[in-house]
């Protein structure tokens, strides 16, 4: 029988980026115990990535900015599927949010009477965006780190939650091991908060790390939560096409915030080709008009690079395959050109897309400030995930919590750039807050020692098999082509029927995945065990989609390429039924409450 | 480039390791840690690395390349010379765990001595504060430091005298500057890093500064300015007059 060391906590959080960071220090300040479990090193968290910056309505550059009309950029960008509670509370929180950081260090860039500056950002109204050049995400991260470590939690580095433990459908605990050396540890909790990220690496071409394994949501649907949304996966417009070795790293959209501008082989300026009615009133009628709205004119209207991800991926895809893209199969995004409006433009440009100037200078050989860069859409973030009460940010699990990008709701069928950020620290805190409440209120669960060694017998199996069973790299490869291909940016009935056969098939071998060597530290080991994951919701990803009939933010699809009054007033639902097969539930939408639906009206 | 190119792996554990060869063709526009995953994928799968972003922003992926401590995200193979192997080692400074992984959790725990950020009371009514550009500037320039660690690497104190229970190397001192150096903190760390975290130690050698991969000033923006405040503090024989005063 596996052995294994038990580390109890009143509250466990699962994932330490900016939502497990920040659910951890407010669930630490109520005084519970508190353990943060991570996968990677602290402070390596996706969090650490995020580039262009953190929304918040904070007024600071235009003053017309309030908490409605973020609420109602929110809901727009997400096409009305929004959980609209979740939408209310993130855009009237996220101002206090942000100055919470600031008052535990963080250092934002200011404006000229000393505030917190804002930059514009797709489908925000008004400059929202806080930020620290272009490492926003860092100075999040290091933030909060530097704050939690000082609040009392204890951190356990490198380890990866395998299960979460059930007592009668309610959480007790999870179970894991230790990367370094291999061991098994278990957390008996009151309340557990998943903050695991999203689910990048199903697909070949993305932004996102190794971690990004699907793991918080694959966790919360086998333990019986519903997953909501999962057809809506966001393809970032504009992530680096070449060198091969760096395709799909994200080049962020602050570098159409700052005035670049996407163009064809011939070009043209596409984007004002092709502007979606529910934006028309709010885009700009000619390139002059668009560059004065970058450079802060109240009175212009944005530019079309700056619509919604959806959209714009979408186009760059449309040129590509009309044979108007770049030589390695992108389109071309130019921040260079600004040198004919500004003088010093070099050092502008390195001053506002610090990050962005070294990633092209040292990975590309290529100078942003003075040619064009390739770029080309990229899997980036997951809208779908745990369905969870707005408030509380509790599942459908009692005791299991989930914030930040595992869970689903506030982005509706599309996210607006930087409502991530601000989404960590708005849900994070209430996750923390509700489950130390929870876990004030409840005695804890009872451990069930089967469970625990089931999980641990088949963690330990790509041992017996030894390296004559199927090589877990490959599987993990395989199932990425298949995801791109099939249940991409453009989506087709056949093609992702195919694609649940492929699925199907993957599993099968998924489950005679074999590793040499040992416990400790042994990467292909954490990969056969990523791998179930990854295909549950690779699965729930496709079969979700597959039953959208329509278009919809992030979703297109070739065979219903229109948008669907009925399914405007549906979500879909993904959970594991009775027999264990993946049931997939179509499911109306609660109306939104009168006075926000006015102002909604209100901001149209 | 050359299509296949040989890299020289350190493999092992704490009880010891030797040096693997292993080839494998390399494209153009690859890093060092492109190749390690190619490695790892079709010929050892249990090579043990740490690696997040891809993008020289988390600085996870740190290790010696042909004796360099250096981000393999960020190496490119068309900067090193491919007709020699291409030798990469786990950063020496810190105990081996496997392979290129190393125990770097001394540094987390180090980092829990230096006080933390105590801000003034708020300018503004709302409880904000306000701050020009230029004052946040030079504490901007620290607070890109991505925890790589290559600085706490090269650093002889540590890697060669092993002064780790005395010396919080120089990114505890890029992070105590940041926190001496912001606007709004009122802390005082400047007792502490001459006696408990042994400021006096660095002979300025400025070997941090050469690896840094955020090319922070570590040595002249951090270190010197924090030395002038600890000599202004304790040995300045007219503050001290004032003091005893
Ligand atoms: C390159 C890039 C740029 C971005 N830029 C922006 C931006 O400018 N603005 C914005 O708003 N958003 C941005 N985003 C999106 C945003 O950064 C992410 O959505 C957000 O950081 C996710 O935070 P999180 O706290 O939910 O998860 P993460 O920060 O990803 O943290 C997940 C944590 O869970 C842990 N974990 C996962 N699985 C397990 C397991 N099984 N066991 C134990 N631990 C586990 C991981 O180790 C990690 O600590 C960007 C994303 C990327 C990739
Ligand atoms: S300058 Fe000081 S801190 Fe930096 S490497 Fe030399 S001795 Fe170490
Ligand atoms: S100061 Fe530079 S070298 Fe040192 S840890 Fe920070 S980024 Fe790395
Ligand atoms: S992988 Fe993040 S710095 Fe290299």
């Amino acid at each position: 029988m596996p052995e294994y060391q038990t580390h109890p906590y009143d509250v466990l959080i699962i994932g330490a980026g900016g939502a497990g960071l920040r659910a951890a220090v407010e669930a630490a300040a109520s005084g519970v115990k508190v353990g943060v479990v991570c996968k990677s090193l602290l402070g390596k968290a996706h969090t650490v990535m995020a580039e262009g910056g953190v929304a918040a309505a904070l007024g600071n550059v235009d003053d017309r900015d309030n908490w409605k009309v973020h609420f109602s950029d929110t809901m727009r960008g997400g096409q009305y599927l929004n959980n609209w509670r979740m939408a209310e509370l993130h855009a009237q929180e996220a101002p206090a949010r942000v100055r919470e950081l600031e008052a535990w260090g963080a250092l934002f860039d200011r404006t000229t009477d000393g505030k917190i500056l804002q930059r514009n950002f797709g489908g925000h109204r008004y400059p929202r965006l806080a930020h620290v050049g272009d490492r926003t995400g860092l100075e999040m991260i290091r933030t909060l780190q530097d704050h939690g470590i000082h609040s009392g939690m204890d951190v356990h580095m490198e380890c990866t939650v395998l299960s979460l433990v059930m007592d009668s459908g309610r959480v007790a605990g999870a179970f894991g091991y230790d990367r370094e050396k291999g061991h098994f540890i278990l957390w008996p909790a009151k309340a557990v908060v998943l903050a695991t990220g999203g689910i990048g690496r199903a697909f070949k071409v993305t932004s996102n790390s190794w971690e990004y394994t699907g793991d918080g949501h694959s966790l919360a649907y086998r333990a019986g939560a519903e997953l909501l949304d999962m057809e809506f996966v966001q393809f970032h417009p504009t992530g680096m096409v070449w060198p091969m070795s760096v395709r799909g790293i994200l080049v962020t959209e602050g570098v159409r915030g700052e005035g670049g501008v996407l163009r064809n082989s011939e070009g043209k300026r596409f984007m004002f080709d092709d502007i979606p009615d529910l934006y028309k009133a709010q885009t700009a009628d000619s390139e002059e008009e668009g560059w004065r709205y970058t450079q802060g004119d109240k009175n212009a209207r944005r530019p079309p690079e700056l619509l919604t991800r959806d959209h714009v991926a979408r186009c760059i895809n449309r040129e590509v395959k009309a044979g108007r893209g770049s030589p390695h199969g992108g389109v071309f995004l130019d921040i260079a050109w600004i040198k004919q409006h500004i003088p010093k433009a070099a050092d502008h440009i390195k001053r506002k897309l610090p990050s962005m100037y070294h990633q092209f200078k040292q990975l590309a050989d290529i100078d942003i400030t003075a040619v064009p860069m390739e770029v080309g859409p990229t899997t980036h973030y997951m809208m779908g995930g745990v369905r969870v009460d707005g408030d509380t940010q509790m599942s459908t699990v009692p005791g299991l919590f989930a914030a930040g990008e595992v869970a689903a709701g506030l982005h509706g069928a599309n996210r607006l750039g930087g409502n991530s950020l601000s989404d960590l620290l708005v849900f994070g805190k209430r996750a923390g807050e509700f489950a130390a409440k929870f876990a004030n209120e409840n005695p804890a669960g009872a451990i069930d020692d089967a469970q625990i060694q089931d999980t641990a017998k088949t963690a330990l199996e790509p041992f017996d098999r030894g390296p004559a069973g199927e090589n877990p790299y490959q599987i993990q490869y395989e199932l990425q082509d298949n995801m791109q291909e099939l249940v991409g940016i453009v989506r087709l009935e056949s093609e992702m029927q195919l694609a649940l056969e492929v699925v199907a098939g993957l599993k099968k071998r998924a489950v005679r995945a074999g590793i040499a060597g040992h416990r400790q530290y042994n990467n292909g080991w954490h990969t056969a065990m990523d791998l179930e994951n990854l295909l549950t919701i690779s699965e729930a990803i496709t079969r979700a989609a597959l039953m959208r009939k329509e278009s919809r933010g992030a979703q297109f699809r070739d065979d219903y390429p229109e948008k669907s009054a009925d399914w405007a007033k549906h979500n879909i639902i993904v959970r594991k039924g009775d027999t264990g097969e993946m049931v997939v539930e179509k499911r109306p939408t609660t109306p939104v409450r009168d006075d926000l639906q006015q102002i909604i009206g209100e901001f149209k | 480039m050359s299509n296949q190119a040989m890299f020289r792996i350190w493999r092992g554990d704490s009880s010891g390791g030797a040096l693997q060869d292993y080839k494998t063709p390399v494209d153009e526009g690859m890093v060092v840690l492109d190749a390690i995953h190619r490695i790892q994928a079709e010929q050892a799968p249990d090579l043990a690395v740490r690696w997040n972003c891809k993008a020289g922003k988390c600085g996870s992926c740190s290790a010696e390349i042909n004796g360099m401590p250096r981000l393999m995200c960020m190496t490119r193979l068309n900067q090193l010379n491919l007709d020699m192997p291409v030798i990469v080692e786990p950063m020496h400074a810190f105990p081996l765990i496997r392979d290129l992984v190393t125990d770097v959790s001394w540094n987390f725990e180090v980092k829990k001595t230096i006080k933390p950020f105590k801000p003034r009371s708020p300018d503004a009514a709302d409880g904000t504060w306000r701050m020009q550009q230029e004052d946040v500037d030079r504490v901007q320039e620290f607070r890109k430091c991505i925890e790589c660690f290559l600085c706490q690497d090269v650093c002889h104190v540590l890697r060669e005298h092993h002064k780790h229970d005395e010396f919080i190397g120089p990114r505890y001192f890029v992070y105590a500057a940041a926190l001496e150096m912001h606007p709004l903190d009122v802390e005082d760390r400047v007792k502490d890093l001459k006696d408990k975290h042994n400021l006096g130690y660095c002979n300025i050698t400025t070997c941090c500064r050469q690896v840094c991969p955020e090319s922070i000033t570590i040595t002249e923006n951090a270190i010197i300015p924090l030395k002038e405040r600890v000599v202004d503090q304790f040995f300045d024989p007219l503050k001290r007059f004032f003091r005893i005063l």
